[in-house]
């Protein structure tokens, strides 16, 4: 079995891919991991994990930029229904549009929008930094051998939001509940870091790997 | 809710560490790795490196150990130090830095902290403030490791850098730094207040309550010390504990 990070030129690559292997060997699964923006082999691969640092709008122009990419993701994800994981700005680009400096439309496989987190009081600090508790609101595989509350690494001013409440498996609270985990079908993203949420984050990883869809 | 962070701060010079954990059974007390590792399992919420290298052409060093502790350590790290272009930050963060600290540079080049807040996002750009006091209520930029005056206001330096796209400030006390006598809570305060982003404190840290102090009075969002955990005095955990005990949310 192979597992795809996409390399679209975003950042920190090397943090999942090593948090990946890390949770691989945690596993007894013979699992290959790639590294790659070629879509013949995500073509291939049965799972993909999809990264993301910096804004929304640089992310996604950075998916088209490379020939092929978009259409090989939404195939992957639409027309194959084979496992995503998308990690912060990765999850925020499965919505239709996000407005992260100016209005840019994402994959919108999820009916939603990528905003600044809402901080009307100027309460809060942004970005969203540090250790934040996320709350189950299902009981989903990829939570298994977690802990409800447990403690995930957040890094991000920018918030999902979908009326799609059926999707949302998971919040966390700063100033007000926000999104923190997403999963429809052969969907899966979170806002939070799991390659830098220590154990917590790699026992997700090795569910995502262990995932049967 | 989210939590105050404890960050434990390594200086690396030529890839070894010259300020770190004085631990006896240390198979390599130099190694930032090996020592970044005791810090993960003691549950450090980030880890800083501070490069103090010298020469430009070891500076390449830093990456590699960046890498070999993005291999072991699945927690945020934030690496400074002689950061100074697109370039340099690009290449830290490629070797699995997840944020990067200007200095010197965020003075003489305001474009950086603008041009690298665009192109990289704001929640991996740091902006390294040295201040010193230089009369009631004014603090000094200080750049070169705090050798260098610069005569500009830090209040409206650091306001400025959040402007720019800054996504954290770094603030140390020139005045408390290596004196053991706590951070200075009057600074950390005014400038956790004036700014909208997260702001660790840095300087000074000689024990438990003036990390309270720097979260409770200074309003910081995340306290940064070297010495006490480095020589074993305290751990990390330790740190939480009381820090819990006295009411502050953190994560244990």
């Amino acid at each position: 079995m192979s597992i795809t990070i996409i390399d679209y030129g975003s950042g920190n690559l090397r943090s999942a891919a090593k948090a990946l292997e890390a949770a691989v060997s945690n596993t007894n699964l013979n699992l290959k991991i790639v590294v790659t923006s070629n879509p013949e082999v995500i073509k291939k691969s049965n799972k993909v994990i999809l990264p993301g640092q910096g804004s929304f709008r640089d992310c996604y122009l950075g998916i088209k930029k490379i020939s092929g990419l978009e259409d090989a993701l939404n195939e992957f994800v639409l027309v194959k229904k084979k496992p995503i994981f998308g990690i912060c700005v990765g999850m925020q680009l499965f919505a239709k549009i996000g407005y992260e400096s100016q209005e840019t439309k994402g994959f919108g496989w999820v009916d939603a929008t990528v905003k600044k987190i809402n901080n009307i009081n100027k309460t809060l600090k942004l970005p969203h930094m540090g250790w934040n508790q996320i709350e189950f609101k299902k009981d989903f595989t990829l939570f298994s051998g977690l802990k409800n509350k447990s403690h995930m690494y957040f890094l991000h001013s920018y918030e999902f939001l979908t009326k799609q409440k059926d999707c949302i498996i998971a919040t966390a609270n700063y100033g007000n509940s926000i999104i923190v985990a997403i999963a429809r079908e052969n969907i899966f993203g979170t806002q939070f870091h799991p390659e830098k949420s220590q154990r917590n984050g790699l026992k997700i990883l090795e569910n995502f790997l262990k995932w049967e869809f | 809710m989210l939590k105050s962070r404890i960050i434990p701060c390594l200086d690396v010079k030529n890839g070894r560490v010259v300020k770190g954990i004085n631990f006896v059974d240390l198979i390599d007390a130099g190694d930032p790795v090996e020592q970044a590792k005791i810090y993960d399992e003691q549950g450090a919420d980030e880890l800083c490196f501070l490069d103090i290298t010298a020469s430009n052409e070891n500076r390449d060093i830093i990456l590699e150990t960046v890498k070999k502790t993005a291999e072991k350590c699945f927690m945020p790290l934030t690496v400074g130090g002689g950061v100074r272009t697109l370039e340099d930050i690009r290449n830290l963060l490629l070797a699995g830095a997840d944020k990067v600290s200007i200095n010197t540079a965020a003075v003489n080049n305001k474009n950086l902290v603008k041009e690298s807040s665009e192109k990289f996002g704001s929640q991996c750009i740091v902006v390294a403030v040295d201040a010193k006091k230089v009369q009631e209520n004014k603090w000094e930029i200080f750049t070169h490791g705090g050798r260098k005056s610069t005569g500009i206001d830090a209040l409206k330096f650091v306001g400025k850098m959040e402007s720019l796209g800054a996504g954290e400030i770094l603030l140390t006390s020139m005045d408390r730094d290596g004196t053991k006598k706590g951070y200075d809570l009057d600074l950390t305060k005014k400038v956790s207040k004036l700014v909208n982003i997260p702001v660790i404190a840095s300087g000074g840290v000689g024990n438990l309550e003036h990390l309270h102090q720097g979260i409770k009075i200074g309003k910081a969002s995340a306290v940064l010390a070297a010495s006490i955990f480095h020589f074993g005095e305290h751990t990390i955990l330790e740190a939480k504990q009381y820090l819990d005990s006295k009411g502050i949310p953190v994560r244990i």
